[in-house]
């Protein structure tokens, strides 16, 4: 198979040369750290207020309205202008909060969804950092977000903070396990933590078709705990407007707020890339063993576009869901981590073993 | 824990939640479905429903004509006073002693749009108008009188306000 005309490695080796022939090879790392940084933050502004919109479009299509249509045509700059806004709104000071964990905790939460997303591949070769451990490195640092919005609810002094930030502290523990297992699952099947390798194992077919009904089981569930661990609908009651007011973020204001926003919206794009890149693919074009003709086409279209059109597809699904379940309690929350998620996971697991060890799936 | 039991439970909860979600999607791919009007675009020619209670207007025919005898029930039921009848007794051609109504004022401030002085009209002759844009700069002019200048009673039977 074919990917040479999509492959990036040697244009970022051709990067790394360059710097590192002109300058000492501290500098040569300082200025790719530099450039990643800024590629990354770009991203993030373009993908966090398009991802808003997209929500608040999808929302209003599904309850019958037409959503955000004055700021430009259908409404595609209405959340440039919400930004402009939130930049120049006040920055509250709250009189009895403890100021350094309060300023602290919007860049702990925005840090950790950075640190995910540098492990995630876009394309061959286009990665930030291609760890042997990607896999385990992602259950590390998604679970780190949850300290600050423990923070966060702590440092506020407010009873609506904390009651979120508790609530929040005991979706994310549950739900953790949830979305390791079902990560787990494809870890077995592939032989592999590396995300690349990964990626490269799905190249005759997408674990999710080769791993049929414990793959397609393990993708479901990975779907609700991620939805569960990003706090999103309907596993929202960190934040429960009604209920909460904002939870977590109810005293932050402007910017710090907006880094909250930001976080969550980018933490969706993160668990919904890391769902298309081990179950459907990642940039990995659809291939059919043995249909040769139809696979060749297939490789023609560029493996970014494959990546970001199946985390799309992924997001769509949880806005769709988001949008469909009211929220749940949190004594049903937890019942359908415990009861439910995680023995059905457990199963899961070993009866992936089973089918590994037999040889019984795609290979 | 039974567990069949258990097992259903699941697999109804899995039915129950793609039933909902067929819904939304149902709606999500049908954009024609959509009900928000694009208000000051088709102000032009944006129709109103039936049923919209845009404020309290009084039926004139072709003659000028209103079928208010001025009998004062819609003023008595009206809740918090918005509406005031001035009426005029005057002798009619028969000599007799007759009430008109001189104006019927309508206080459009205070209305909170119960509707119950078109429900007990007894000659039906206030009903719901389809105007809503009722920003002014002066609010004296928000009291309306809702009888036309120089309108007059129309002569009806009974039976023709009830077909009516």
């Amino acid at each position: 198979m074919n990917f040479s005309i999509y492959d990036f490695t040697s244009f970022t080796k051709w990067i790394d040369n360059a710097l590192n022939s002109s300058m000492s090879p501290g500098w040569a790392i300082l200025v790719e750290l530099v450039i990643i940084g800024i590629v990354f933050i770009a991203f993030y502004a373009v993908i966090g207020l398009y991802l808003v919109l997209a929500e608040r479009k999808v929302c209003a299509l599904i309850q019958n309205r037409l959503g955000p249509n004055r700021v430009g045509p259908i409404g595609m700059f209405q959340t440039i202008a919400d930004l402009i806004k939130l930049l120049m709104k006040e920055l509250i000071e709250i009189k009895h909060a403890d100021k350094f964990l309060f300023n602290l905790a919007p860049f702990i939460v925005i840090i950790a969804s950075f640190m995910a997303i540098a492990a995630l591949p876009f394309a061959k070769g286009l990665h930030a950092i291609d760890l042997n451990i990607g896999i385990f490195y992602l259950f590390a640092v998604s679970s780190l977000g949850v300290i600050g919005i423990l923070l966060s609810g702590w440092s506020s002094n407010s009873k609506y903070s904390l009651i979120g930030a508790i609530r929040s502290g005991a979706q994310v523990v549950s739900y953790e396990l949830s979305v390791g297992l079902a990560l787990l699952s494809v870890v077995i099947f592939s032989g592999t933590m590396q995300l690349s390798g990964i990626v490269e194992s799905q190249a005759n077919g997408w674990w999710i078709i080769k791993g049929h009904i414990p793959a397609i089981i393990s993708f479901l569930i990975f779907l609700v705990a991620s939805t569960a661990e990003t706090n999103r609908g309907p596993f929202d009651l960190a934040e429960a407007e009604s209920e909460l007011t904002a939870g977590f973020h109810t005293e932050y204001s402007g910017i710090k707020f907006a880094f909250f926003f930001l976080a969550e919206y980018m933490n969706m794009f993160i668990v919904a890339a890391i769902a298309a890149t081990v179950f459907l693919g990642g940039w990995m074009p659809f291939h059919i063993q043995g249909w040769e003709g139809m696979n060749n086409v297939m490789d023609y279209i560029p493996p970014f576009i494959w990546f970001f059109g199946k985390t799309i597809f992924v997001i769509l699904v949880m806005m769709w869901f988001k949008w469909t379940f009211p929220r749940l309690r949190i004594d049903q929350l937890l019942t359908l981590e415990w009861k439910y998620l995680l023995p059905i996971n457990l199963m899961n697991i070993v009866l992936i073993a089973f089918i590994v060890l037999m040889g019984w799936y795609i290979k | 824990m039974n567990i069949f039991k258990y097992f259903g439970d699941i697999f109804g909860a899995l039915k129950s939640l793609w039933g909902g979600m067929r819904v939304t999607g149902y709606y999500f791919v049908r954009p024609g479905k959509i009900v928000t009007q694009k208000y000051p675009e088709n102000r032009k020619k944006l129709e109103m429903f039936e049923r919209f209670k845009g404020e309290v207007i009084m039926i004139h025919d072709s003659n000028n004509q209103h079928t208010c005898t001025g009998c004062g029930i819609c003023e008595i039921n009206c809740p918090n006073g918005s509406i005031e009848i001035i009426s005029n007794k005057i002798t009619n051609a028969e000599g007799k002693s007759e009430r008109i109504i001189d104006k019927h004022i309508y206080h459009l401030s205070m209305c909170t749009f119960c509707g119950l002085c078109i429900k007990t009209c007894p000659s039906k002759a206030i009903v719901w108008g389809q105007e809503f844009e009722h920003a002014v700069f002066d609010r004296q002019k928000l009291t309306k009188v809702l009888n036309h200048s120089d309108s007059s009673l129309k002569k009806e039977t009974k039976k023709e306000i009830k077909e009516a």
